[in-house]
């Protein structure tokens, strides 16, 4: 499976979770997994998402997601999960 | 699965410590582009890095975007360059061209510096190496971004001394000819001892004869995320310190691991080797030396800064050698002057000299880095410099390496600008009591005995 690791970080406001939930959905990109918590006053989330059936690439989504994350003022990113996984599994 | 806080951690390394791989370095044979006629011969190096680097900067930088980590340079090793053009190149001039050559092509695949341009001397010189060490000079001053690097010595086979000495001499004409921008064509020149074939940090990258048609070598990096974890642990003892450091390494290198791997596999070029280094850069929180102040010193340079570093670089491997299937390069932590702001700092504050850094380069990789001197520095004293460097290589069995920039027109006090990764440095003293009657004997100096380690 083609996982991704969507992060979104900055001032919480109305709407993130729904604006980036909607850019995924019209994209065929299936969400996995939610989990956020709110560090020094600061929204973090992180999704778990699978681009099997995306229409676009990882690069592509990375930079409309990083376009929407400007208009909603959050910082927004889109990483292939590898990068995590072999940081910090054996 | 992956939860919040390892994906927040990772993030925060690459955000604010400066978390990146720090090179990924393709190394291209040229052995099959020997021709006896120059331009033959220039042709064939043009077209075969063209053809094998086409996709390495696009490839970098889908890799960086896909797993969001910086990839701050791709770059070129190439065989020696003596060694391929022995047979075309019958004056320093003819080997000037295949320079122009190297930088040209370099430009058009768009990587940041090629490494290579180089000759291996470690017992003896061919006519070709002495062309071509005779070259350097011009070769730096009219090219951009090619770097050189001479091997002069080695454990097995002692150090070859008529070569130590003629680079005193070349490391000043190549000063003199870039004086009007600071004397910066040394800081793309550097001499080793034991220097390692699959190296891929610069300036003395090269690919070498034991190697490959085509290997990815990568660099991995990450001062900064050291620093950071460091903090967390002050006043812990030895044990929470280097454990913390090791741990630390581990994550990093696993990053180069992954970047090495995917880069090799988008190639089709098979993976060399991950370099274990802590390389620092002039920015901010970016520095080895702020390493060793935060294990516990005022400045690098203070008393116990020896041992500091070579806990450091000893941690640095422990936790590396693990995360990647082939270590191999320089693989220590690099203690270059003007690349790292911590290092000018403590030199500005009084607390670091060349003689420390000499220290120094016994318990970590590289050598005499990236350091000023003043202009006037004799020939015979930057090759009595290079001599004490190689001799710790020889003697140690380890790569040590020296790369001095002697700023024509300046003196001690004075700073000079590099500009970019390189930096900006103050120009350290020099001993100013003579060797010429030592460098000046000729011959070589022997390889020294494998037993009685005392």
């Amino acid at each position: 499976m083609k996982k991704t690791i969507i992060t979104v970080v900055g001032k919480d406001t109305v709407g993130i979770i729904a604006k980036v939930c909607t850019y995924l959905a019209d994209n065929q990109i299936n969400i996995l997994d939610i989990s956020q918590t709110i560090v020094n006053e600061y929204f973090n989330m992180m999704m778990i998402a699978d681009m099997n059936q995306a229409t676009k690439s990882v690069s592509e989504v990375s930079d409309e997601l990083d376009k929407l994350g400007a208009e909603i003022g959050v910082i927004i990113k889109c990483q292939r999960e590898e990068i995590f996984n072999s940081m910090h599994r054996i | 699965m992956i939860n919040i806080n390892e994906v927040l951690e990772t993030n925060d390394m690459i955000e604010k410590e400066n978390l990146d791989v720090r090179t990924i370095t393709l190394g291209i044979s040229l052995m099959d582009c020997i021709d006896s006629d120059l331009d033959r011969l220039n042709e064939k190096i043009y077209n075969k890095i063209k053809t094998v680097a086409k996709d390495l900067v696009a490839t970098g930088q889908a890799i960086e975007k896909e797993f969001g980590i910086p990839i701050v340079n791709k770059r070129i090793s190439v065989t020696p360059i003596a060694l391929i053009g022995g047979a075309a190149c019958k004056t320093p001039d003819d080997f000037v061209t295949i320079a122009k050559t190297l930088d040209k092509v370099r430009a058009e695949v768009g990587v940041n510096f090629l490494g290579g341009y180089s000759a291996l001397v470690s017992k003896g010189m061919t006519k070709a190496d002495e062309l071509l060490i005779r070259s350097i000079p011009k070769a730096l001053a009219e090219t951009e971004l090619v770097c050189s690097s001479v091997n002069l010595g080695s454990t097995k086979t002692g150090i070859n001394m008529d070569a130590v000495r003629l680079m005193g001499d070349i490391i000043k004409e190549t000063a003199e000819l870039t004086k009007d921008n600071d004397s910066i064509g040394c800081s793309k020149l550097v001499v080793f001892c034991n220097a390692p074939d699959d190296n891929p940090f610069m300036a003395g990258a090269f690919h070498g004869v034991t190697e490959a048609d085509a290997i990815i070598n990568v660099g991995v990096s990450g001062p900064g995320v050291v620093k950071t974890a460091l903090e967390s642990v002050r006043g812990k003892n030895f044990e929470v310190l280097c454990e913390t450091i090791k741990k630390t390494a581990f994550k990093v290198t696993r990053v180069g691991q992954l970047v090495a791997q995917e880069a090799s596999k988008r190639l089709g070029i098979p993976f060399g080797i991950i370099d274990l280094s802590l390389a620092p850069t002039p920015a901010i929180g970016d520095s080895v030396a702020d390493i060793l102040c935060e294990i516990g010193l005022e400045y690098a340079g203070a008393p116990g800064t020896t041992a500091a570093l070579a806990l450091l670089n000893d941690q640095v491997k422990k936790g590396g050698v693990m995360a990647s299937s082939y270590v191999g390069g320089l693989s220590g932590a690099f203690i270059p002057v003007s690349e790292d702001q911590g290092m000018i700092d403590a030199v500005n504050a009084g607390a670091l000299t060349l003689e420390k850094l000499e220290a120094m380069t016994c318990v970590c990789s590289v050598g005499l880095d990236m350091i000023a001197i003043p202009g006037d520095t004799k020939a015979t004293t930057i090759a009595g410099i290079i001599a004490d460097e190689l001799a710790i290589g020889m003697i140690n069995q380890k790569t040590t390496a020296v790369r001095v920039i002697p700023v024509i027109g300046k003196g001690v006090g004075e700073n000079v600008e590099f500009g970019g990764l390189l930096g900006h440095a103050p120009i350290m003293p020099v001993n100013p009591f003579s060797c010429d009657a030592f460098v000046n004997r000729g011959g070589r100096i022997p390889a020294p005995i494998h037993s009685f380690k005392n």
